[in-house]
């Protein structure tokens, strides 16, 4: 099987699980509580009810509010293409294709900030000003993982040699997140460890879980990414329901990336599914075990990441 | 002001008839020494020349009316009341006094009688959006980046309608209005017509003041009738099978708000496990009484129902097994350090400004000020078998507020062990049966004419204070309901003042006040 061919299948075994990760999520909260919970399956019930509901769209909007689904989704899916799931490189992958990755990301996330401010409401204009400003703060953790990896892969010469693309590409998400790092940190340099502690602190900030947003509270005043969406309805919302579980899937792979040791295509691929739905569970057990955090701690929290990902810079570079 | 011990009735007569600039003094000299204001209320002298609507009053023309003022001192037990002639107006003592503000406000709505130089002098209940509603104009804050955020009167939940209107700059709530009045059923008038002479459909209404407090209402009604007629403090059995509603009442509430309490913060496993507990207090009055709320429990002069030795040991047994999983869900939340750490400093008052607005209950306690009419206006003389003293809190926010309600569920849980002890080991003989009927039946008769009495009963919301007045044929010319609600939303929206808006919710839970037993 060509490389290409296997990255499509993987990208689209990606796509069709991601909805199944919220379901993860929310059964293993529902289990230590004591509760039977919603079926795992919920979010693609949810999404299949959405697709065929009509729609219905405030006035007060323009076309801003309408493209804005759309948007999201779409760059949710480019980003995704980006990332390889099973060590096998993206056909689509560049030196820096993290760099688009993130800002991928960051477009959706503008999109539906527009839309929210588009909709006039002052709970979404507080949710548009809450999101903002949180995923300003996350940046910086983000970029200084990726800049550990890289550093450590321009280090090491390991992404050149092994996916036998040129030297520019050791700074693509298919070189930094095929495997390699899970073997060195495996090989004796557990500082490594401290880039998926960072992946997943930005995981929960960045798809709205405790402790940085209550996925399920129904009190507009204290969400952050929910309260955005309120005005969403019938397709859109389904594409904003979809996106958002593409984008937990994003961020579940980039953790899942570096723990994963390299292994033949098909293991590979399937160890790191497991490993993408573990880190479902693993959402799970810490929305069950804490509390949300008070909203102006919020930053300290995500410093705390960005402080975790110098630390590991510092220490892959004082070898 | 005529002073009088707190489970007396007096006679109206009695009472000294002062002008408006003499009540207002007595009231702010009164306060200043440790008085708080119950109830200011007005009072129809049947008979007299109709006085014009005043301003915020509607067209119609009412029956003259003047103020009456009931006071309470807690340390000594002591009420004392005093009343003026029919009025038009009345200096306004809400700048000095805040916690008369609301009264004068719903005096003025109800009566017309204008409170001269009340700040903010807006109705209290009719609803904005009803037809002939007063206008509404919100407080404001100017300023180009100061943002107004309206939430309700529609909520996200399954919950009352209240309508919220904060200024805010950035996150920062820089004033909170909060108005209500969409449940206003016209509780006071129907209950006024009613209670003189059908006291059981009267009890049935005051059940439905505030449903999550039916036990407490009706027990207030019923005292309040009791003292109007004077009758012997009733028996033990009566008391305590009185307590045991109340107390388990308390339990529930006090439970499903631990539980609301860590859902807000994000809490899930007290929040999940709460819900489940609740509903097995709740189903411990279902036995005692068949239904969950203890509608049907009370009846004037005793109650509608008994407990065999059987029932108390069963009752017993499976409030135990509640009482530990409650007492293990609230450690699991309070030793989750995440929660502790969100609860602290959310939405603290301090000491002074609960004094100042007359705040009760738990809000209050978690403030430091020992306000529980289980203590202060005691309903009987059986033995306390909890605290020896109202448990308070210190800090006066979310956590203190918490903390206090977990204590108190200690404290009734024992209360509630004791009676059904006493309860299982004295059962009721043919005799006892036969007086307390004879009991209930002479207290469903007549009132004595032109009598004040007040009934304060410790809700588990707070103190719930029902002042009646009968007029000389001996039906109700007054009948003031105070829910612990009516008092306390205004120490919601100062808790909020220079706090976080995200912080609202976590706040308003920690308050857990009612919209209809503000609104009647």
């Amino acid at each position: 099987m060509s490389a290409p061919t296997a990255f499509l299948l993987q990208l689209a075994l990606a796509l069709v699980l991601a909805p199944l990760l919220p379901g993860i999520i929310n059964r293993v909260k529902a289990m230590v509580a004591g509760r039977h919970g919603k079926p795992l399956l919920q979010t693609y019930y949810d999404l299949a009810r959405l697709l065929g509901k009509g729609e219905v769209i405030s006035r007060t909007t323009t076309w801003t509010f309408a493209a804005a689904p759309g948007v999201s989704l779409a760059a949710a899916l480019c980003a995704l293409a980006l990332l390889p799931l099973g060590g096998v490189p993206s056909p689509l992958a560049f030196g820096g294709d993290f760099l688009l990755a993130a800002y991928l990301l960051g477009m959706g996330r503008f999109a539906v900030m527009l839309a929210a401010l588009d909709t006039g409401s002052s709970f979404e204009g507080m949710g548009a000003s809450r999101e903002a400003a949180f995923s300003a703060l996350g940046e910086p953790a983000l970029f200084l993982a990726f800049l550990t990896l890289t550093s450590l892969s321009l280090d090491l010469g390991r992404g050149v040699a092994d996916a036998g693309l040129d030297v520019r590409a050791a700074f693509s998400l298919s070189a930094l997140f095929n495997g390699d790092m899970a073997a060195f940190w495996q090989a004796g340099r557990p500082e490594l460890l401290l880039a998926p502690a960072v992946f997943f602190a930005l995981l929960l900030a960045e798809n709205c879980r405790i402790p940085v947003d209550d996925p399920t509270t129904h009190l507009e005043l204290t969400m952050i990414h929910e309260v955005m969406v309120l005005d969403h309805s019938g397709p859109n919302l389904a594409m904003i329901v979809y996106g958002a579980a593409l984008k937990l899937w994003f961020f579940a792979a980039l953790v899942a990336g570096l723990l994963v040791p390299p292994l033949p295509l098909w293991e590979h691929a399937a160890l790191s599914v497991l490993a993408v739905l573990g880190i479902g569970v693993a959402v799970g057990v810490v929305e069950s075990a804490m509390a949300r955090l008070r909203l102006t701690r919020v930053p300290h929290f995500l410093g705390v990441a960005a402080a975790l990902a110098a630390l590991a810079l510092i220490l892959t570079q004082a070898r | 002001m005529h002073s009088f011990e707190y489970r007396q009735a007096v006679a109206l007569d009695a009472l000294p008839v002062l002008d408006a600039a003499g009540l207002c003094g007595h009231i702010l000299d009164a306060v200043s020494s440790g008085w708080r204001v119950l109830a200011l209320f007005a009072l129809p002298e049947p008979g007299r020349a109709a006085t014009a609507a005043g301003e915020c009053g509607g067209p119609e023309r009412r029956p003259g009316a003047g103020l009456c003022c009931v006071l309470a001192h807690d340390a000594e037990r002591r009420l004392a009341a005093a009343r003026t002639a029919p009025l038009a107006a009345f200096p306004s003592l809400a700048e000095a006094c805040p916690q008369v503000q609301l009264f004068e406000r719903e005096i003025c709505e109800e009566w017309g009688i204008l409170p001269e130089g009340h700040p903010w002098l807006k109705p209290v209940r009719r609803s904005p959006d009803a037809p002939g509603g007063a206008a509404r104009e919100f407080y404001r804050v100017d300023g180009g980046e100061v943002h107004e955020v309206a939430v309700g009167p529609v909520h996200a939940g399954i919950i009352e309608p209240g309508h919220f209107r904060f200024q805010c700059y950035g996150e920062n709530v820089l004033h909170l209005e909060i108005a209500l009045g969409y449940q206003h059923r016209g509780l006071e008038r129907l209950l006024r017509a009613r209670a003189g002479g059908d006291p059981r459909a009267a009890l049935r209404l005051a059940e439905c003041a505030a449903g999550d407090s039916s036990v407490a209402h009706a027990t207030a009604l019923c005292v309040l009738r009791e003292r109007l007629l004077g009758l012997e403090e009733l028996d033990p059995r009566t008391q305590r099978l009185r307590r045991v509603g109340l107390e388990l009442e308390r339990l529930a509430n006090h439970c499903g708000d631990l539980g609301a309490i860590a859902g807000d913060t994000g809490f899930l496993p007290t929040s999940s496990w709460n819900g489940r507990i609740r509903g097995d207090f709740l189903n411990l009055t279902a036995a005692l009484c068949g239904n969950r709320f203890g509608r049907g429990l009370l009846l004037p002069g005793g109650v509608a129902w008994g407990l065999s030795p059987e029932e108390c040991a069963d009752i017993l047994a499976r409030l135990t097994a509640a009482g530990r999983d409650a007492a293990g869900s609230a450690e699991v939340m309070f030793g989750a350090a995440s929660v502790g750490q969100r609860m602290r400093g959310t939405g603290a008052l301090s000491a002074e400004t609960a004094c100042a607005l007359g705040l009760v209950g738990v809000a209050a306690r978690a403030c430091g000020l020992e306000r529980d009419a289980r203590f202060h206006a005691p309903l009987s003389e059986l033995p306390l078998a909890g605290a020896d003293a109202p448990r308070t809190g210190r800090s006066g926010d979310v956590f203190a507020r918490a903390l206090v309600r977990r204590a108190e569920m200690a404290d009734s849980l024992a209360l509630v062990a004791d009676d059904l002890g006493w309860l299982a080991e004295h059962p009721e003989s043919v005799a006892e049966r036969e007086a307390a009927l004879a009991r209930t039946m002479a207290a469903s008769g007549p009132l004595p004419g032109r009598r004040l009495a007040v009934a304060q009963v410790e809700g588990w919301r707070g103190e719930i204070c029902h002042v009646g007045v009968t007029g000389p044929d001996g039906e109700f010319l007054a009948l003031k309901l105070v829910d612990p609600s009516f008092r306390n939303w205004a120490g919601l929206a100062l808790a909020m003042r220079g706090g976080q808006i995200s912080d609202f919710p976590l706040c308003n839970k920690s308050f857990d006040l009612s919209y209809c037993g503000h609104d009647l």
